[in-house]
């Protein structure tokens, strides 16, 4: 055996220090980056942003978008703020997104963090409007509306409905999000009167339920009916032949477990 | 500073020490430079600079720009990470990334550090009131550790899906900072102040900060470098006493090569001033070659 080189030695026991180092802090780097991204998940982003872990991924924090907004709504989140560091993001009730046609904040960004496949400022999802209606002057029987009025798309992302009142023969006209046409620009939290904002723009996981795919509204006008419903998977060969033997649905009442 | 008689003596040209304000030109020039690209970029993002109408001056900040209206910049150490954390960049974004590392490859990746870095104020100033304060060493820590933190920040970025650095970089917290709103970045440069001046020498930038790692890997190619005239040198190691990278000034490798080789070398110029024989000067390394080889033929001529 040949002696051991203690250069060699020596370099390999710097190498192994170094890495020490760098592996020991690079934990607490992976554990300070997973605490900071998942900050808070109520950031607002502008329009055409990417889903959330991949705008954290994407975004270069260069606050492009937020020189190129006319309105100035957009801000960088400063170090040690609430939500995840250095992105843009706006705050409706001091500052609502105005829906720019030409989308001037999505073509400032240079990594594509704010998708250019956002064509139309009509298509942006950035939250949902959500209306506390304990506390909306319109769920009170006043005539309020103001979200109403002042929303841009009117009539589709927000509309006015008729409401009974309890014992009075005047119905209340009380307001309704559609999520199909709310881009969540925010003006109607905004505008609204109330100390607190009632209708307040929240992103949609935090809001939105899903139906999931195994319910059929039978009664909806596009819906087939019955006709192309697929028999219960062949898991219960023994399960009595249904009367008539027509096709099957899946019956729920009897035949649903494990749904 | 005063060499003894017999050193000018034998100095091949009668070179003067500079004084004031001459003395001072690199620092000076790069102040200018470093709050001066600071400036573009706070007078565009607060009151509107442009160029023309509707063609901003500099908008944006360092991690990403935009040059009136019309060149992308993007830091090409952020743009890895955002790569690596798994997002395709857009165009736009590579271009930027492709020229800002093109001008760094040629000029010498660390001029960054030194010339645009707003840390550098930071860092600066610590090493010098730490000088004048004479305050010792707390931590040893190796100039090489940097390279192991720039492969952590690369490594980091592929298992979290987040660009490692940019998301605790003390560099663009100050520059977000500065242009966007303040926030709790000043406290990473407080962090860093304290660590420089209390704990290590040029503890950030010579020892930890990925960037400047990066960065001494891109100025392996520089072609603005420090020429090293050997024959005029006393080795009075001035200029190592200035150096923020002291490592770089290796006489005898220096002596081979004829200039200041290494990538972490900043091209700060803190060494020309301060040569009492004049031997540091600032030159393009192809005028360095002809140099040397114009020498090599002198010698041959001399000896034949």
């Amino acid at each position: 055996m040949s002696q051991p080189d203690p250069n060699r030695r020596e370099f390999l026991v710097r190498m192994a220090q170094g890495a020490a180092i760098a592996g020991t802090g690079g934990l607490l780097w992976t554990y300070l980056l997973g605490n900071e991204s998942r900050a808070a998940p109520y950031a607002l982003r502008p329009p055409g942003a990417l889903a959330e872990s991949d705008f954290n991924a994407a975004c270069i924090k260069c606050g492009q978008c937020v020189n190129d907004c006319p309105p100035h709504i957009l801000k960088l989140e400063p170090a040690g703020g609430d939500l995840p560091i250095g992105m843009p993001f706006y705050e409706p009730r001091t500052g609502a997104c105005i829906m720019c046609p030409d989308i001037p904040c999505m073509k400032a960004c240079p990594t594509g963090a704010l998708s250019p496949n956002l064509k139309r400022i009509e298509d942006a999802r950035m939250g949902l409007a959500v209306i506390d209606i304990e506390n909306c002057l319109s769920w009170k029987g006043l005539r309020c509306e103001i979200c109403h009025r002042e929303c841009p798309i009117k009539g589709k992302a927000i509309t006015l409905e008729t409401h009974p009142r309890q014992i009075s023969k005047h119905a209340m006209f009380v307001p309704l999000v559609h999520s199909d046409a709310c881009t969540g620009c925010g003006i109607c939290e905004k505008a609204c009167p109330t100390e607190v904002a009632a209708i307040r723009i929240l992103p949609h996981k935090l809001v939105q339920g899903k139906i999931g795919e195994h319910y059929r509204l039978g009664w909806t006008f596009d819906t087939e009916v019955t006709q192309d419903f697929k028999a219960a998977p062949q898991a219960a060969p023994s399960a009595t032949p249904e009367p008539g033997g027509k096709a099957g649905g899946l019956d729920y009442l009897n035949s649903g477990e494990g749904l | 500073m005063n060499a003894p008689a017999s050193r000018q003596e034998t100095a091949r040209t009668d070179h003067a020490v500079p004084t004031g304000l001459w003395a001072w030109r690199y620092i000076i020039l790069r102040r200018i430079s470093q709050f001066g690209i600071l400036l573009m970029f706070f007078g565009t993002a607060h009151w509107g600079w442009q160029v023309a109408k509707d063609t901003p001056l500099l908008t944006g900040n360092l991690s990403a720009s935009k040059f009136i209206g019309l060149i992308p910049l993007t830091d090409p150490f952020a743009a890895l990470q955002i790569f690596l954390a798994g997002h395709v960049l857009q165009q736009e974004s590579l271009i930027g990334a492709a020229i800002v590392f093109a001008l760094y490859l040629l000029v010498g990746g660390r001029v960054f550090c030194a010339w645009v870095c707003p840390v550098n104020l930071v860092t600066d100033a610590a090493g010098w009131l730490r000088s004048r304060l004479g305050i010792g060493t707390l931590v040893h820590l190796s100039r090489g550790l940097r390279y192991f933190v720039l492969a952590a920040t690369l490594a980091i970025s592929v298992i979290t899906g987040l660009a490692a650095f940019e998301w605790v970089s003390p560099v663009g917290m100050a520059h977000r900072e500065i242009i966007f709103g303040l926030g709790a970045g000043f406290t990473a440069l407080l962090a860093i102040f304290l660590f420089d001046l209390l704990l290590l020498k040029h503890g950030w930038c010579g020892h930890l900060c990925p960037l400047g790692a990066f960065y001494s890997l891109v100025g392996k190619t520089a072609q603005v470098r420090v020429r090293f005239d050997k024959d005029t040198c006393t080795h009075c190691g001035e200029c190592a006493r200035v150096c923020p990278e002291p490592q770089v000034l290796n006489l005898k490798k220096l002596e081979e090569r004829g200039y200041v080789f290494s990538g972490e070398c900043s091209n700060c110029g803190r060494c020309t001033p301060i040569c009492p024989e004049g031997s540091l000067k600032f030159d393009f390394k192809p005028l360095i070659r002809g140099h040397l080889a114009a020498d090599a033929i002198a010698v041959n001529r001399r000896t034949r």
